[in-house]
Protein backbone atom coordinates (compact mmCIF):
# COMPACT_ATOMS: atom_id res chain seq x y z
CA UNK A 1 0.00 0.00 0.00
CA UNK A 2 1.73 3.53 -0.85
CA UNK A 3 -0.28 6.61 0.73
CA UNK A 4 -1.31 9.82 -1.17
CA UNK A 5 -2.24 13.38 -0.98
CA UNK A 6 -4.38 14.67 -2.60
CA UNK A 7 -4.46 18.72 -2.74
CA UNK A 8 -7.07 21.27 -3.04
CA UNK A 9 -5.67 24.60 -4.17
CA UNK A 10 -8.09 27.94 -3.80
CA UNK A 11 -5.61 29.40 -6.34
CA UNK A 12 -2.09 28.67 -7.47
CA UNK A 13 -3.26 25.28 -9.86
CA UNK A 14 -4.83 25.74 -13.05
CA UNK A 15 -7.72 26.79 -13.28
CA UNK A 16 -11.11 24.40 -13.53
CA UNK A 17 -12.82 23.51 -16.50
CA UNK A 18 -16.22 24.51 -15.43
CA UNK A 19 -14.84 27.42 -13.43
CA UNK A 20 -17.25 29.20 -11.97
CA UNK A 21 -17.08 30.30 -8.31
CA UNK A 22 -18.91 28.53 -5.97
CA UNK A 23 -21.20 31.57 -4.64
CA UNK A 24 -22.32 31.57 -8.20
CA UNK A 25 -24.00 28.27 -8.05
CA UNK A 26 -27.19 27.75 -6.86
CA UNK A 27 -28.15 26.58 -3.70
CA UNK A 28 -28.88 23.01 -5.07
CA UNK A 29 -25.67 22.96 -6.83
CA UNK A 30 -23.57 23.61 -4.15
CA UNK A 31 -25.81 20.51 -2.26
CA UNK A 32 -24.87 18.04 -4.88
CA UNK A 33 -21.40 19.40 -4.62
CA UNK A 34 -21.30 18.96 -1.00
CA UNK A 35 -23.21 15.36 -0.88
CA UNK A 36 -21.01 14.00 -3.64
CA UNK A 37 -17.73 15.14 -1.58
CA UNK A 38 -19.41 13.12 1.54
CA UNK A 39 -20.26 10.30 -0.39
CA UNK A 40 -16.51 10.08 -1.84
CA UNK A 41 -15.46 10.54 1.24
CA UNK A 42 -17.97 7.69 2.94
CA UNK A 43 -16.87 5.31 -0.07
CA UNK A 44 -13.25 5.83 0.39
CA UNK A 45 -13.60 5.11 4.33
CA UNK A 46 -15.81 1.83 3.30
CA UNK A 47 -12.78 0.65 0.99
CA UNK A 48 -9.94 0.87 3.41
CA UNK A 49 -8.32 3.76 1.31
CA UNK A 50 -9.26 6.37 3.70
CA UNK A 51 -6.15 8.09 5.87
CA UNK A 52 -7.62 11.54 6.59
CA UNK A 53 -8.87 14.63 5.44
CA UNK A 54 -9.10 18.13 6.54
CA UNK A 55 -10.01 21.29 5.22
CA UNK A 56 -8.08 24.52 5.29
CA UNK A 57 -9.01 28.41 5.84
CA UNK A 58 -7.63 30.86 3.19
CA UNK A 59 -5.88 32.83 5.93
CA UNK A 60 -2.40 31.22 5.36
CA UNK A 61 0.49 33.72 7.12
CA UNK A 62 3.98 33.92 6.18
CA UNK A 63 6.29 33.76 9.40
CA UNK A 64 10.13 33.72 9.20
CA UNK A 65 12.78 34.11 12.40
CA UNK A 66 14.32 37.40 12.05
CA UNK A 67 16.83 36.60 15.23
CA UNK A 68 15.71 37.45 18.82
CA UNK A 69 12.58 38.87 19.26
CA UNK A 70 8.99 38.59 17.35
CA UNK A 71 9.29 36.87 13.92
CA UNK A 72 7.94 39.09 11.07
CA UNK A 73 4.87 38.12 9.82
CA UNK A 74 3.22 39.28 6.65
CA UNK A 75 0.18 37.95 4.51
CA UNK A 76 2.95 37.14 2.01
CA UNK A 77 5.21 38.79 0.09
CA UNK A 78 3.34 37.75 -3.19
CA UNK A 79 0.03 38.03 -2.19
CA UNK A 80 -1.06 38.07 -6.33
CA UNK A 81 -0.04 34.47 -6.79
CA UNK A 82 0.39 32.63 -3.81
CA UNK A 83 -0.46 28.82 -3.74
CA UNK A 84 -3.32 28.59 -1.07
CA UNK A 85 -4.35 25.11 -0.08
CA UNK A 86 -8.02 24.51 0.26
CA UNK A 87 -7.67 21.33 2.23
CA UNK A 88 -6.21 17.87 1.74
CA UNK A 89 -7.17 14.35 1.92
CA UNK A 90 -5.07 11.59 2.60
CA UNK A 91 -5.50 7.81 1.02
CA UNK A 92 -3.30 4.42 1.57
CA UNK A 93 -4.04 2.84 -1.67
CA UNK A 94 -2.79 -0.46 -3.85
CA UNK A 95 -1.34 1.51 -6.68
CA UNK A 96 -0.33 4.56 -8.29
CA UNK A 97 -3.11 3.62 -10.49
CA UNK A 98 -5.70 3.58 -8.16
CA UNK A 99 -4.88 6.81 -6.83
CA UNK A 100 -4.66 8.77 -9.98
CA UNK A 101 -8.60 7.24 -10.29
CA UNK A 102 -9.76 8.43 -7.16
CA UNK A 103 -7.93 11.66 -7.76
CA UNK A 104 -9.76 12.00 -11.32
CA UNK A 105 -13.03 11.32 -9.49
CA UNK A 106 -12.58 13.64 -6.99
CA UNK A 107 -12.24 15.79 -9.46
CA UNK A 108 -15.12 14.90 -11.09
CA UNK A 109 -17.27 16.41 -8.25
CA UNK A 110 -20.76 18.77 -9.66
CA UNK A 111 -20.50 22.43 -9.63
CA UNK A 112 -22.74 25.02 -11.42
CA UNK A 113 -25.00 23.51 -13.80
CA UNK A 114 -24.77 20.32 -12.15
CA UNK A 115 -21.34 19.45 -14.76
CA UNK A 116 -18.37 18.38 -13.03
CA UNK A 117 -15.70 21.37 -11.99
CA UNK A 118 -12.74 19.34 -13.75
CA UNK A 119 -10.63 20.99 -11.39
CA UNK A 120 -6.91 20.21 -11.25
CA UNK A 121 -6.16 18.25 -7.67
CA UNK A 122 -2.70 17.72 -7.01
CA UNK A 123 -1.27 14.56 -6.30
CA UNK A 124 1.36 13.67 -4.16
CA UNK A 125 3.00 10.69 -2.89
CA UNK A 126 4.22 10.06 0.51
CA UNK A 127 7.48 9.51 1.56
CA UNK A 128 7.85 6.10 3.21
CA UNK A 129 9.75 6.07 6.30
CA UNK A 130 9.94 2.57 6.49
CA UNK A 131 13.71 0.86 6.08
CA UNK A 132 13.70 -0.62 2.89
CA UNK A 133 16.72 -3.67 2.32
CA UNK A 134 19.10 -3.33 -0.48
CA UNK A 135 22.26 -5.00 -0.57
CA UNK B 1 2.13 -14.05 30.43
CA UNK B 2 3.90 -14.12 27.13
CA UNK B 3 1.07 -12.56 24.05
CA UNK B 4 3.64 -13.94 21.24
CA UNK B 5 2.64 -17.59 22.45
CA UNK B 6 -0.57 -16.90 22.60
CA UNK B 7 -1.02 -15.28 19.48
CA UNK B 8 0.80 -18.24 17.95
CA UNK B 9 -2.16 -20.24 18.93
CA UNK B 10 -4.63 -18.11 16.83
CA UNK B 11 -4.68 -19.74 13.78
CA UNK B 12 -5.05 -23.13 15.61
CA UNK B 13 -8.56 -22.46 17.15
CA UNK B 14 -9.99 -20.32 14.20
CA UNK B 15 -9.31 -24.25 11.96
CA UNK B 16 -10.87 -26.13 15.18
CA UNK B 17 -13.95 -23.35 15.07
CA UNK B 18 -14.35 -23.75 10.73
CA UNK B 19 -14.07 -27.91 11.37
CA UNK B 20 -16.93 -27.44 14.14
CA UNK B 21 -18.81 -25.72 10.94
CA UNK B 22 -18.60 -21.76 12.19
CA UNK B 23 -17.68 -20.01 9.26
CA UNK B 24 -14.76 -17.95 8.83
CA UNK B 25 -15.35 -14.69 9.13
CA UNK B 26 -17.54 -15.61 12.64
CA UNK B 27 -14.74 -18.03 13.79
CA UNK B 28 -12.02 -15.28 13.52
CA UNK B 29 -13.94 -12.81 15.36
CA UNK B 30 -14.40 -15.53 18.64
CA UNK B 31 -11.28 -16.56 18.52
CA UNK B 32 -9.97 -12.11 18.82
CA UNK B 33 -12.26 -12.21 21.62
CA UNK B 34 -10.96 -15.14 23.36
CA UNK B 35 -7.56 -13.86 22.80
CA UNK B 36 -8.73 -10.86 24.43
CA UNK B 37 -10.45 -12.50 27.31
CA UNK B 38 -7.03 -14.93 27.97
CA UNK B 39 -4.90 -11.48 28.21
CA UNK B 40 -7.50 -10.31 31.06
CA UNK B 41 -7.84 -13.75 32.77
CA UNK B 42 -4.33 -15.79 32.56
CA UNK B 43 -2.25 -13.43 34.75
CA UNK B 44 -4.45 -14.19 37.49
CA UNK B 45 -5.29 -17.95 36.44
CA UNK B 46 -3.51 -19.74 34.20
CA UNK B 47 -5.16 -21.98 32.12
CA UNK B 48 -3.85 -25.88 32.37
CA UNK B 49 -3.96 -26.32 28.82
CA UNK B 50 -3.79 -22.85 27.05
CA UNK B 51 -4.97 -24.12 23.72
CA UNK B 52 -8.23 -26.07 25.26
CA UNK B 53 -8.74 -23.10 27.18
CA UNK B 54 -8.60 -20.93 23.83
CA UNK B 55 -10.83 -23.47 21.78
CA UNK B 56 -13.39 -23.66 24.78
CA UNK B 57 -13.83 -20.20 24.81
CA UNK B 58 -13.66 -18.76 21.16
CA UNK B 59 -16.47 -21.66 20.42
CA UNK B 60 -18.43 -20.02 23.67
CA UNK B 61 -18.02 -16.84 22.33
CA UNK B 62 -18.94 -17.84 18.68
CA UNK B 63 -22.05 -19.64 20.36
CA UNK B 64 -22.60 -16.29 21.93
CA UNK B 65 -22.63 -14.58 18.33
CA UNK B 66 -24.71 -17.19 16.72
CA UNK B 67 -27.91 -17.99 19.07
CA UNK B 68 -30.21 -16.15 21.23
CA UNK B 69 -31.68 -18.23 23.28
CA UNK B 70 -30.54 -17.57 27.02
CA UNK B 71 -31.58 -20.66 28.53
CA UNK B 72 -29.17 -22.84 26.51
CA UNK B 73 -26.72 -20.63 26.51
CA UNK B 74 -27.13 -20.76 30.34
CA UNK B 75 -26.44 -24.77 30.27
CA UNK B 76 -23.51 -23.90 28.18
CA UNK B 77 -22.03 -21.71 30.96
CA UNK B 78 -21.97 -24.52 33.32
CA UNK B 79 -20.58 -26.51 31.51
CA UNK B 80 -18.18 -24.38 30.63
CA UNK B 81 -15.13 -23.95 33.52
CA UNK B 82 -11.74 -25.77 32.53
CA UNK B 83 -12.12 -28.32 29.55
CA UNK B 84 -10.51 -31.46 29.24
CA UNK B 85 -7.33 -31.16 26.50
CA UNK B 86 -8.53 -32.24 22.90
CA UNK B 87 -6.23 -33.83 20.42
CA UNK B 88 -6.77 -32.02 17.10
CA UNK B 89 -4.87 -31.81 13.38
CA UNK B 90 -3.42 -28.52 14.20
CA UNK B 91 -1.13 -28.62 10.89
CA UNK B 92 -3.77 -28.50 8.19
CA UNK B 93 -5.93 -26.23 9.98
CA UNK B 94 -3.05 -23.85 10.23
CA UNK B 95 -2.01 -24.49 7.01
CA UNK B 96 -5.48 -23.96 5.56
CA UNK B 97 -5.59 -20.48 6.91
CA UNK B 98 -2.41 -19.10 5.68
CA UNK B 99 -3.91 -20.41 1.96
CA UNK B 100 -7.28 -18.48 3.14
CA UNK B 101 -5.66 -15.16 3.65
CA UNK B 102 -3.42 -15.18 1.28
CA UNK B 103 -6.08 -15.96 -1.30
CA UNK B 104 -5.57 -14.52 -5.04
CA UNK B 105 -9.38 -12.31 -4.70
CA UNK B 106 -7.52 -10.55 -2.08
CA UNK B 107 -5.60 -7.72 -2.90
CA UNK B 108 -1.94 -7.30 -1.17
CA UNK B 109 -2.98 -4.74 1.26
CA UNK B 110 -6.16 -7.19 2.60
CA UNK B 111 -4.35 -10.48 2.53
CA UNK B 112 -1.78 -8.60 5.03
CA UNK B 113 -4.12 -7.40 7.28
CA UNK B 114 -6.18 -10.49 6.97
CA UNK B 115 -2.91 -12.47 7.56
CA UNK B 116 -1.95 -10.21 10.77
CA UNK B 117 -5.39 -10.82 12.24
CA UNK B 118 -6.10 -14.10 11.50
CA UNK B 119 -3.06 -15.82 11.47
CA UNK B 120 -0.28 -13.76 13.42
CA UNK B 121 -3.63 -13.16 15.79
CA UNK B 122 -2.64 -9.00 16.04
CA UNK B 123 -5.52 -6.82 17.25
CA UNK B 124 -7.27 -4.36 14.47
CA UNK B 125 -5.65 -1.82 16.39
CA UNK B 126 -2.00 -3.17 16.03
CA UNK B 127 -2.01 -3.72 12.42
CA UNK B 128 -3.49 -0.07 12.04
CA UNK B 129 -0.83 1.37 13.77
CA UNK B 130 2.18 -0.89 12.28
CA UNK B 131 0.71 0.59 8.53
CA UNK B 132 -0.36 4.44 10.32
CA UNK B 133 -3.82 4.22 9.34
CA UNK B 134 -6.68 4.82 11.28
CA UNK B 135 -7.80 2.09 13.21
CA UNK B 136 -11.66 2.25 11.48
CA UNK B 137 -9.73 2.25 7.72
CA UNK B 138 -8.24 -0.71 8.92
CA UNK B 139 -11.68 -2.59 10.21
CA UNK B 140 -12.58 -2.20 7.36
CA UNK B 141 -9.93 -3.83 4.94
CA UNK B 142 -10.35 -6.93 7.28
CA UNK B 143 -13.69 -7.12 6.93
CA UNK B 144 -13.85 -6.27 3.33
CA UNK B 145 -11.08 -9.26 3.15
CA UNK B 146 -13.45 -11.82 5.46
CA UNK B 147 -16.64 -11.11 2.82
CA UNK B 148 -14.30 -11.57 0.09
CA UNK B 149 -13.17 -15.23 1.61
CA UNK B 150 -16.39 -16.54 3.02
CA UNK B 151 -17.46 -18.46 0.54
CA UNK B 152 -14.09 -19.49 -0.78
CA UNK B 153 -14.16 -23.63 -0.99
CA UNK B 154 -11.25 -25.26 0.19
CA UNK B 155 -10.85 -28.85 -1.43
CA UNK B 156 -7.83 -27.73 -3.12
CA UNK B 157 -4.53 -26.89 -2.09
CA UNK B 158 -4.03 -22.85 -2.06
CA UNK B 159 -1.42 -21.48 -4.31
CA UNK B 160 1.85 -21.28 -1.82
CA UNK B 161 3.90 -18.38 -3.60
CA UNK B 162 1.17 -15.97 -3.13
CA UNK B 163 1.10 -17.08 0.74
CA UNK B 164 5.57 -16.35 0.56
CA UNK B 165 4.89 -12.94 -1.03
CA UNK B 166 2.73 -11.64 1.65
CA UNK B 167 4.89 -12.78 4.27
CA UNK B 168 7.72 -11.02 2.24
CA UNK B 169 5.62 -7.59 2.03
CA UNK B 170 4.70 -7.90 5.92
CA UNK B 171 8.66 -8.90 6.37
CA UNK B 172 9.38 -5.03 3.87
CA UNK B 173 7.28 -2.76 5.89
CA UNK B 174 9.24 -2.38 8.75
CA UNK B 175 7.26 -1.04 11.92
CA UNK B 176 5.65 1.36 13.53
CA UNK B 177 3.71 1.07 17.12
CA UNK B 178 4.09 -1.64 19.43
CA UNK B 179 4.30 -4.38 16.97
CA UNK B 180 7.49 -5.11 15.14
CA UNK B 181 6.06 -6.55 11.64
CA UNK B 182 9.89 -7.88 10.64
CA UNK B 183 9.67 -10.15 13.69
CA UNK B 184 6.31 -10.77 13.24
CA UNK B 185 6.95 -11.87 9.69
CA UNK B 186 9.80 -13.96 10.99
CA UNK B 187 7.55 -15.72 13.07
CA UNK B 188 4.85 -16.67 10.86
CA UNK B 189 7.10 -17.96 8.09
CA UNK B 190 9.22 -19.93 10.75
CA UNK B 191 5.50 -21.42 11.34
CA UNK B 192 4.69 -21.83 7.63
CA UNK B 193 8.44 -23.56 7.33
CA UNK B 194 7.42 -26.18 9.36
CA UNK B 195 3.98 -27.05 8.53
CA UNK B 196 5.23 -27.03 4.29
CA UNK B 197 8.48 -28.80 4.16
CA UNK B 198 8.86 -26.35 1.01
CA UNK B 199 12.04 -25.52 -0.44
CA UNK B 200 11.03 -21.55 -1.25
CA UNK B 201 9.23 -21.30 2.52
CA UNK B 202 12.91 -22.70 3.78
CA UNK B 203 14.49 -19.92 1.34
CA UNK B 204 12.17 -17.25 2.12
CA UNK B 205 12.81 -17.80 6.27
CA UNK B 206 16.35 -17.93 5.79
CA UNK B 207 16.25 -14.73 3.63
CA UNK B 208 14.47 -12.67 6.19
CA UNK B 209 16.95 -14.28 8.98
CA UNK B 210 19.84 -12.81 7.59
CA UNK B 211 18.68 -9.73 6.70
CA UNK B 212 17.39 -9.28 10.06
CA UNK B 213 20.63 -10.16 11.35
CA UNK B 214 21.98 -7.04 10.24
CA UNK B 215 19.49 -5.05 11.44
CA UNK B 216 21.21 -3.27 14.27
CA UNK B 217 23.99 -2.44 11.91
CA UNK B 218 22.04 -0.65 9.44
CA UNK B 219 21.10 2.95 11.01
CA UNK B 220 23.01 4.70 13.53
CA UNK B 221 21.16 5.69 16.45
CA UNK B 222 20.25 9.15 14.76
CA UNK B 223 17.99 7.00 12.65
CA UNK B 224 21.01 7.26 9.40
CA UNK B 225 21.10 4.86 6.76
CA UNK B 226 24.67 2.94 7.02
CA UNK B 227 25.35 1.37 3.63
CA UNK B 228 26.16 -2.45 3.48
CA UNK B 229 30.46 -1.72 3.02
CA UNK B 230 30.17 0.83 6.01
CA UNK B 231 28.38 -1.44 8.12
CA UNK B 232 30.06 -2.80 11.42
CA UNK B 233 30.15 -6.33 11.22
CA UNK B 234 30.58 -7.41 14.59
CA UNK B 235 27.02 -6.00 15.17
CA UNK B 236 25.34 -8.44 12.92
CA UNK B 237 23.53 -11.21 15.02
CA UNK B 238 25.90 -14.07 14.35
CA UNK B 239 23.06 -16.50 15.54
CA UNK B 240 20.48 -15.27 12.96
CA UNK B 241 23.24 -15.76 10.26
CA UNK B 242 24.01 -19.33 11.38
CA UNK B 243 20.29 -19.95 11.62
CA UNK B 244 19.48 -18.60 8.10
CA UNK B 245 22.93 -20.42 6.46
CA UNK B 246 22.00 -23.30 7.89
CA UNK B 247 18.07 -23.48 6.80
CA UNK B 248 19.66 -22.47 3.25
CA UNK B 249 21.75 -25.06 3.02
CA UNK B 250 19.55 -27.81 3.33
CA UNK B 251 16.82 -26.32 0.93
CA UNK B 252 19.64 -25.85 -1.43
CA UNK B 253 20.46 -29.38 -1.26
CA UNK B 254 17.38 -30.32 -2.35
CA UNK B 255 18.10 -28.81 -5.64
CA UNK B 256 14.79 -27.00 -6.40
CA UNK B 257 15.99 -23.49 -6.43
CA UNK B 258 13.77 -21.05 -6.73
CA UNK B 259 13.83 -16.79 -6.05
CA UNK B 260 14.07 -17.11 -2.57
CA UNK B 261 16.90 -19.25 -1.88
CA UNK B 262 18.46 -17.38 -4.57
CA UNK B 263 18.71 -14.36 -2.84
CA UNK B 264 18.75 -15.91 0.49
CA UNK B 265 22.14 -16.90 -1.20
CA UNK B 266 23.20 -13.43 -2.22
CA UNK B 267 22.66 -12.70 1.69
CA UNK B 268 24.36 -15.57 3.02
CA UNK B 269 27.68 -14.38 0.84
CA UNK B 270 27.14 -10.86 2.09
CA UNK B 271 26.92 -12.55 5.95
CA UNK B 272 29.95 -14.54 5.39
CA UNK B 273 32.44 -11.89 4.67
CA UNK B 274 34.31 -10.55 7.36
CA UNK B 275 35.69 -7.42 5.72
CA UNK B 276 33.08 -5.35 2.64
CA UNK B 277 36.94 -6.43 1.02
CA UNK B 278 36.89 -9.96 1.55
CA UNK B 279 32.96 -10.21 -0.04
CA UNK B 280 32.71 -12.96 -2.83
CA UNK B 281 31.60 -10.43 -5.87
CA UNK B 282 31.90 -13.52 -8.45
CA UNK B 283 30.10 -15.54 -6.46
CA UNK B 284 27.17 -13.06 -6.08
CA UNK B 285 27.27 -11.62 -9.61
CA UNK B 286 26.63 -15.51 -10.95
CA UNK B 287 23.81 -15.77 -8.11
CA UNK B 288 22.32 -12.57 -9.43
CA UNK B 289 22.18 -14.68 -12.93
CA UNK B 290 20.14 -17.11 -11.72
CA UNK B 291 18.20 -14.70 -10.56
CA UNK B 292 17.78 -12.76 -13.77
CA UNK B 293 17.05 -16.45 -14.75
CA UNK B 294 14.11 -16.98 -12.54
CA UNK B 295 12.19 -14.19 -12.19
CA UNK B 296 13.56 -11.96 -15.51
CA UNK B 297 13.12 -8.72 -13.05
CA UNK B 298 14.52 -5.18 -13.90
CA UNK B 299 15.38 -4.84 -10.39
CA UNK B 300 17.38 -7.60 -10.00
CA UNK B 301 19.33 -6.99 -13.53
CA UNK B 302 19.77 -3.58 -11.52
CA UNK B 303 21.42 -5.26 -8.91
CA UNK B 304 23.47 -7.45 -11.13
CA UNK B 305 25.12 -4.38 -12.50
CA UNK B 306 25.72 -2.83 -9.13
CA UNK B 307 27.21 -6.44 -8.32
CA UNK B 308 29.17 -6.61 -11.40
CA UNK B 309 30.73 -2.87 -10.48
CA UNK B 310 32.60 -4.47 -7.69
CA UNK B 311 33.38 -7.68 -9.15
CA UNK B 312 34.82 -6.66 -12.66
CA UNK B 313 35.05 -2.46 -12.37
CA UNK B 314 32.51 -0.34 -12.24
CA UNK B 315 33.17 0.17 -16.13
CA UNK B 316 31.47 -3.11 -16.33
CA UNK B 317 28.83 -2.39 -14.25
CA UNK B 318 28.61 1.57 -15.89
CA UNK B 319 28.12 -0.51 -18.73
CA UNK B 320 25.65 -3.05 -17.69
CA UNK B 321 23.55 -0.57 -16.01
CA UNK B 322 23.50 1.29 -19.42
CA UNK B 323 21.42 -1.27 -20.70
CA UNK B 324 18.78 -0.95 -18.43
CA UNK B 325 15.59 1.30 -18.24
CA UNK B 326 16.98 5.05 -16.53
CA UNK B 327 13.14 4.75 -15.34
CA UNK B 328 13.98 1.81 -13.25
CA UNK B 329 13.98 2.92 -8.95
CA UNK B 330 17.48 3.53 -8.00
CA UNK B 331 18.81 3.48 -11.47
CA UNK B 332 20.54 7.08 -10.66
CA UNK B 333 21.77 5.91 -7.33
CA UNK B 334 23.38 3.16 -8.75
CA UNK B 335 24.83 5.07 -11.24
CA UNK B 336 25.98 7.76 -9.30
CA UNK B 337 27.78 4.80 -6.56
CA UNK B 338 29.64 3.13 -9.83
CA UNK B 339 30.49 6.59 -10.86
CA UNK B 340 31.93 7.49 -7.22
CA UNK B 341 33.59 4.78 -8.03
CA UNK B 342 34.90 5.30 -10.88
CA UNK B 343 36.67 8.03 -9.34
CA UNK B 344 34.07 10.38 -11.37
CA UNK B 345 32.99 12.68 -8.57
CA UNK B 346 31.64 15.40 -10.39
CA UNK B 347 28.96 13.40 -12.18
CA UNK B 348 28.04 11.07 -9.31
CA UNK B 349 27.50 14.41 -6.80
CA UNK B 350 24.94 15.61 -9.68
CA UNK B 351 23.45 11.62 -9.71
CA UNK B 352 23.58 11.73 -6.03
CA UNK B 353 21.40 14.85 -5.74
CA UNK B 354 19.12 13.76 -8.26
CA UNK B 355 18.54 10.40 -7.22
CA UNK B 356 17.68 11.88 -3.79
CA UNK B 357 14.99 14.15 -5.75
CA UNK B 358 13.16 11.26 -6.83
CA UNK B 359 13.56 9.32 -3.71
CA UNK B 360 10.44 8.09 -2.26
CA UNK B 361 11.99 6.79 1.03
CA UNK B 362 13.02 9.24 4.25
CA UNK B 363 15.98 7.25 4.86
CA UNK B 364 17.17 6.56 1.40
CA UNK B 365 16.68 10.37 0.33
CA UNK B 366 18.55 11.83 4.23
CA UNK B 367 21.41 9.04 3.06
CA UNK B 368 21.54 9.85 -0.85
CA UNK B 369 21.72 14.33 0.23
CA UNK B 370 24.44 13.25 2.30
CA UNK B 371 26.59 11.54 -0.37
CA UNK B 372 26.17 14.76 -2.77
CA UNK B 373 26.78 16.49 -0.17
CA UNK B 374 29.97 14.77 0.72
CA UNK B 375 31.24 14.71 -2.69
CA UNK B 376 30.51 18.29 -3.47
CA UNK B 377 32.24 19.69 -0.43
CA UNK B 378 35.38 17.64 -1.58
CA UNK B 379 35.80 19.87 -5.27
CA UNK B 380 37.70 22.70 -5.66
CA UNK B 381 35.50 25.84 -5.06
Amino acid sequence: MAKYLLLKHYRGAPAAVNDVPMDRWTPEEVSAHLRYMREFSARLRETGEFVDEQALTPQGTFVRSDGPGKPPVTDGPFAETKDLIAGWMVIDVDSYERALELAGELSAAPGAGGEPIHEWLELRPFMSATQCITE
Amino acid sequence: MDEVALRDLAPTVIGVLERRGADFAAAEDAVQEALIEAVRVWPQEPPRDPRAWLITVAWRKFLDATRAEAARRQREDAVWAEPAPESVAAVDDTLHLYFLCAHPALSPASAVALTLRAVGGLTTRQIAQAYLVPESTMAQRISRAKRTVSDVRFDQPGDLSTVLRVLYLVFNEGYSGDVDLAAEAIRLTRQLAKLTADEEAAGLLALMLLHHARRPARTRPDGTLVPLADQDRARWDTRLIAEGVDILQAALARDRLGEYQTQAAIAALHADARTAEETDWVQIVEWYDELVRLTDSPIARLNRAVALGESDGPQAGLAALSDLDPALPRHTAAAAYLHERAGDSTTAARLYAEAARTATNLAERDHLTRQAAHLNSQQPK
